[in-house]
């Protein structure tokens, strides 16, 4: 066990990454020398050298691209995209590569590529630093798409996905790159599966389905509610493609009330995706209709209004007050 | 014209390249050739092939100002060792590197265009009877498939766009295999592992970044093999291909970019994404490049192994321009009458790949009624094979729509999976 920040638990998984296996190469912009402008590569282009932790031009296309070939050569490359807002040169390549290989060529070609990309907001960044391009992805079938909450999930999710033979998209919480945890780097990487949504807060009233950046406000949150003697169920998904419905579901059935959070946008976001699932699923088992926090739909604003964006504490308590049936702001609202 | 002279810089010396160029007087330059030919530096010596050492001086290449509907590049300007009406020109540059390809090897290129263009046209006649659903002629592009593909080895690997049928077919692909994805009863007709080629990518570009990146793994790997990326001349707009030549450049990829400038993208003419000869753009990246007649099969094999020796030999990346002509429409689907000079058309059909070969083993005395009867019945007999093999693909199993999407099952996809199997079961107990 050591205490890490969350970039240095992904620091150190990518490090065991590289050692477990020769086929693992490390690439993007600025993540040699710098060791990536989160630092996040720190020091692995000094210990395995510049052929495995390569500094590549800057063309999303083309690292993405290039790692294609690679992995038809057998390799398990690494991507790093700068920042959320910078992927999408390389949407093309993702979408209509990285995603239907495996599938067109049925199954003779794999593409196992890990995308990281630091996301979300939060920093008081200027605009394409702070978004939550997630519902790109996760509307891709093909990909995997998986995000972090905390340090040991950064260390071994990431392991995870450089294991997997499917293409991975990791979305990094930057916001939460120095939230420090206790990290156990020698944990097996098969105790718990990669798409598996974990149970952060145990309650009776309310589940509260969250990830990546929102899971430590939607504790915030629960821990907020306690007092009020309301139990909220956190769950972080970890997985958001494929999602982890059962868990969801199960947790539903027994709280009969779903609010679910994200900082990306509402419209066509994850939020509509399990609300919907759930409905379908277990109907009969809701109180309230499901509600989300979520981002407005509109363009990531200027640092000075991200606060108004942003789910926090308080947005997240008022939707738990509406599923509630509780005083909320919507309470006689006409819009 | 100047005696053709065949060197090349490597690119750390492109900046003392362009120092001469600006030094250069008016002595004739050839264009044609790779296109950063100009160093009296470039000594590269090798078992079987010489590269031959020029001692000129270079002079930058006539100003083209022309508007971008402009063909680019005078379709003739180019590297030739077979003319259209069959007559072998020598070229001293270029014949040490068809030394090896006498009547016999001729004979065998000869007999792979015929059987490749045979297969081209059984295909569209049998998307006009209804049997494919689409089609992407090759008619006229036999010399630049046939003579690139039969100068790789084994474990090289291609990266190709939807139109090299041919290339495939000299791979080894089976001829059922080339057509599976016209019937569309699977998204990619073979495996790649198998043959060396990866499935043709429908997104114009993004193979040539895939091919160098493949090519960066056979640097790191040790290993000598070559990745050939193939692309059209629409394609050089695309990103894809530009972030490929960067991304081959600075890593010294040993790739091949080779461009069929068939004139056409669908409708657009080639000076609509160049307003220079495509060649010329390669060296701008620090990509040597060679511009050579695409329907002369003896002159893009030479290209061809040039620019595979150099990649085999640490050099990186080498650009081919082949400058042929898409005779047939872009796609069955296509009406070329809408954008098409028929003199133009006309032209070409006298430049044909074939026929020049066939003047030349004629002119040898090798094109017997024994060669051309064995030769029609190969092709024949492919064209039935092919015929035989699209006729029997029949539509895969409904639930197979649910395969492979990920290397294992996922609960999600077997839900719903499981969904449709019981909606299906439905019909069947009705
Ligand atoms: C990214 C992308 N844009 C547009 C198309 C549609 N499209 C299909 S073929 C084609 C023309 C390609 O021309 P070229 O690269 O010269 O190859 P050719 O067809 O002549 O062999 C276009 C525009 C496509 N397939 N992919």
């Amino acid at each position: 066990m050591a205490t890490l920040t969350l970039a240095a638990a992904l620091t150190s998984g990518l490090r065991h990454a590289l050692e477990d296996d020769p086929k693992v190469v490390v690439m993007g912009e600025d993540v040699g020398r710098l060791g990536g402008v989160f630092r996040v590569t720190d020091g692995l282009q000094k210990d395995f050298g510049p052929d495995r932790v390569m500094d590549t031009p800057l063309a999303e296309s083309g690292i993405v691209g290039t790692a294609v070939g690679l992995c038809y050569r057998g390799y398990r490359p690494v991507v790093e995209i700068q920042f959320d807002g910078f992927v999408f040169p390389a949407f093309d390549q993702l979408v209509t590569q990285v995603a239907k290989l495996h599938y067109r060529t049925r199954g003779a070609v794999r593409v196992p590529l890990t995308v990281r990309i630091p996301y979300g907001g939060g920093i008081g960044a200027v605009e394409h630093h702070s978004e939550s391009p997630e519902a790109y992805f996760t509307h891709t079938s093909g990909l995997r798409v998986v995000t972090c909450s905390n340090p040991q999930d950064a260390h071994t999710m990431l392991r995870q996905a450089i294991a997997c033979d499917d293409p991975v998209v990791f979305f990094e919480p930057k916001r939460r790159y120095w939230t420090k945890g206790e990290v156990d780097t020698d944990a097996p990487l098969d105790d718990v599966p990669m798409e598996q949504a974990r149970v952060v807060t145990r309650g009776d009233d309310v589940t509260l389905v969250t990830y990546g950046p929102l899971v430590a406000t939607a504790v915030d949150a629960a821990l907020a509610a306690r007092e009020d003697g309301i139990g909220i169920e956190v769950l972080d998904l970890r997985s958001l493609s494929p999602v982890d419905l059962a868990t969801v579901e199960e947790s539903v059935r027994h709280t009969g009330r779903l609010v679910i959070t994200h900082e990306a946008q509402q419209h066509g976001g994850l939020g509509a995706e399990i609300a919907a699932s759930i409905t379908e699923r277990c109907f009969f088992h809701l109180e309230q209709p499901p509600a989300r926090v979520t981002g407005f739909d509109v363009p990531y604003p200027a640092a000075k209004l991200e606060e108004h964006f942003l789910p926090d504490v308080d947005r997240i308590l008022d939707a738990v007050d509406r599923v509630l049936g509780r005083q909320n702001s919507l309470t006689g609202w006409k819009g | 014209m100047g005696r053709r002279s065949l060197a090349v810089v490597p690119w750390p010396d492109i900046g003392q390249w362009c120092l001469e160029l600006h030094k250069s007087d008016g002595a004739a330059m050839e264009r044609n050739m790779l296109r950063q030919d100009v160093s009296r530096t470039a000594v590269r010596t090798s078992a079987d092939h010489r590269v031959p050492v020029t001692d000129r001086t270079p002079q930058e290449p006539p100003l083209r100002v022309s508007p971008g509907a402009e063909p680019a590049g005078p379709p003739d300007d180019v590297l030739q060792l077979l003319t259209p009406e069959g007559v072998r020109r020598s070229h001293a540059d270029l014949d040490d590197w068809v030394a090896d390809v006498g009547d016999d090897e001729l004979a065998a290129l000869y007999e792979d265009m015929v059987v490749v263009r045979r297969l081209d046209l059984e295909a569209t006649a049998l998307q006009r009877q209804g049997e494919l659903g689409l089609w992407p002629p090759l008619l006229g592009q036999e010399a630049a498939q046939v003579g690139s593909a039969r100068a790789l080895r084994r474990d090289d690997f291609v990266f190709s766009s939807y139109r090299e049928n041919a290339v495939a077919y000299c791979r080894g692909v089976d001829l059922t295999d080339l057509v599976r994805v016209w019937r569309g009863t699977t998204a990619s007709g073979w495996d790649p592992f198998a043959v060396g080629m990866a499935t043709p990518t429908i997104i114009i570009g993004a193979q040539t970044l895939h091919a160098t990146g493949y090519a960066m793994g056979c640097v790191k790997d040790g290993a000598d093999s070559v990745a050939v990326a193939y692309f059209g001349d629409g394609a050089t707009s695309e990103g894809d291909v530009n972030e490929a030549m960067v991304f081959a450049a600075t890593f010294r990829a040993p790739v091949v970019f080779f461009c069929q400038n068939n004139q056409f993208a669908i409708s657009e003419p080639v000076g609509l994404v160049a307003v220079r000869p495509l060649a010329d753009r390669a060296p701008g990246f620090g990509i040597p490049s060679l511009r050579v007649d695409g329907n002369d099969v003896l002159a893009v094999t030479a290209a061809t192994r040039i620019a595979l020796d150099r990649a085999r030999r640490g050099e990186g990346p080498t650009f081919i321009e082949a400058v042929t002509y898409r005779r047939g429409p872009h796609t069955t689907s296509d009406d070329p009458t809408r954008y098409v000079d028929p003199a133009v058309a006309e032209e070409w059909c006298a430049k044909d790949p074939i026929l020049r070969v066939e003047r030349l083993l004629e002119s040898r005395g090798r094109l017997t009624a024994e060669l051309t009867a064995a030769v029609t019945e190969h092709a024949d007999a492919a064209a039935a094979e092919m015929r035989r093999g699209c006729l029997g693909l029949e539509a895969p199993p409904p639930l197979s729509v649910f395969d492979h999407v990920y290397t294992a099952p996922t609960s999600w996809l077997e839900r719903q999976k499981s969904q449709y199997a019981a909606y299906l079961a439905m019909f069947e107990e009705a």
